[in-house]
């Protein structure tokens, strides 16, 4: 992030900022009403609204905590982050095959 | 003794140390509730076929809570901005703003609670279902499991458990759309029921106990309140009496306001996926 204190830089900081929360109350908006849209399998469903909290986290994570410009210090940390966070969803992938699915009763 | 490169960026790394403390801090959190929620997907890929229940949550409510969130984001970055930019007057206006919105979620979220806690599912001798939202509780519990007495709940009786778990499905039935017939049929057929305790083969709240749902339900929103709460202090503490150092060190306490804001993206962009994973899908 910029260490500059001009109110010009931050007058556009502000601008951006503005813009990137009228995008995430239309992202929510958006997401409520997919919800309801039957898209024929709920698996959509599913992937349409992950599809859009996943450009809303993008929006929160590189503007708002200014990831799109970090130290690449930063980026190390979030790079083991993401790899050992993919490790534990591929972990969860390869147990589906594992329920026991003529035991489970109500 | 002195804490190093608490304003100025350490030479190796171009970062204040808190920042990198922060980081590294967040990286933990993400794989916190990444293992919770690798916890909802086993648990709900898990359930048996139609007993994973959809419609239990208030969307409205909900949805309410996500744009309160998106909002204390702004005023938090706002609120750093305004530092940088040496206006201390805005910064106070906006931290208070992320406080008060803070508060304001704690609140819908503790409505949310009560809402499960004064819900109840009754399983009857004759086989039905009776579920609502307890008005009046006369129920005596005896040791053997047996009731007596006599609950009025507000609410309905089904044939089956099963159709209590797919309320967008029970909603829908009526035709229309999804949303027109939850926003119609919320309460259809509702109505205050009287259930004799000698009726009563079991019963449970709706809280954590209930079923694997509201488990996972109150395990991720639980851990995601208390991170809102513990934000909200730091936050509270850096409005009101931390702001001292604002005279002393601005610097420092810019640096403070942006590593607490950090903290409180985070917590919003977990709500980001909490919100249509519980409320929605």
């Amino acid at each position: 992030m910029s260490d500059q204190h001009s109110p010009d830089h931050f007058s556009h900081h502000f601008r951006r900022y503005l813009f990137v929360f009228y995008a995430l109350l239309f992202g929510t908006i958006v997401t409520v009403l997919a919800s309801y849209i039957p898209f024929g399998h709920r698996a959509v469903n599913i992937g349409v609204a992950l599809f859009i909290a996943c450009g809303k986290a993008f929006l929160v994570a590189g503007y708002f905590m200014h990831l799109v410009s970090e130290k690449k210090m930063i980026y190390g940390i979030l790079a083991f982050t993401a790899f050992f966070f993919a490790g534990l969803m591929a972990l969860t992938l390869w147990t589906f095959g594992d329920f026991p699915w003529k035991t489970v009763t109500h | 003794m002195e804490i190093p490169y608490t304003r100025e960026a350490r030479p190796d790394t171009g970062l204040y140390n808190a920042k990198v403390g922060i980081w590294l801090f967040l990286a933990s959190e993400v794989m916190l509730f990444g293992a919770l929620f690798s916890t909802y997907i086993l648990l709900r890929v898990g359930a048996p076929p139609n007993l994973w229940p959809h419609g239990w949550l208030n969307v409205p409510v909900g949805t309410a809570n996500t744009l309160v969130l998106i909002t204390s984001s702004i005023t938090t970055v706002m609120a750093w901005a305004s530092c940088k930019m040496n206006n201390f007057g805005k910064f106070k206006f906006y931290h208070a703003c992320t406080v008060l919105l803070a508060c304001t979620f704690v609140g819908i979220k503790s409505y949310e609670y009560h809402d499960k806690f004064v819900h109840y599912e009754m399983e009857l001798k004759d086989g039905k279902f009776a579920d609502g939202h307890m008005v009046e509780n006369k129920l005596v519990r005896a040791d053997d499991g047996t009731y007596s007495g006599y609950a009025v709940i507000k609410g309905h009786k089904v044939e089956k458990r099963e159709e209590l778990y797919d309320l967008h499905a029970r909603h829908s039935k009526g035709g229309g759309t999804e949303a027109q017939s939850e926003a119609a049929g919320a309460h259809e057929g509702h109505q205050e029921l009287r259930v004799e305790g000698s009726d009563i083969k079991a019963m449970s709240n709706y809280g954590p106990w209930h079923n694997t749902y509201t488990a996972i339900y109150f395990t991720l929103t639980g851990l995601h309140a208390l991170h809102v709460i513990g934000g909200a202090l730091v936050i509270g503490f850096l409005w009101g009496p931390g702001a001292k150092m604002w005279k002393t060190d601005p610097e420092r306490f810019t640096n403070r306001v942006e590593v607490s804001g950090l903290f409180w993206h985070f917590v919003d962009l977990v709500w980001i996926f909490l919100f249509p994973v519980l409320y929605l899908l």
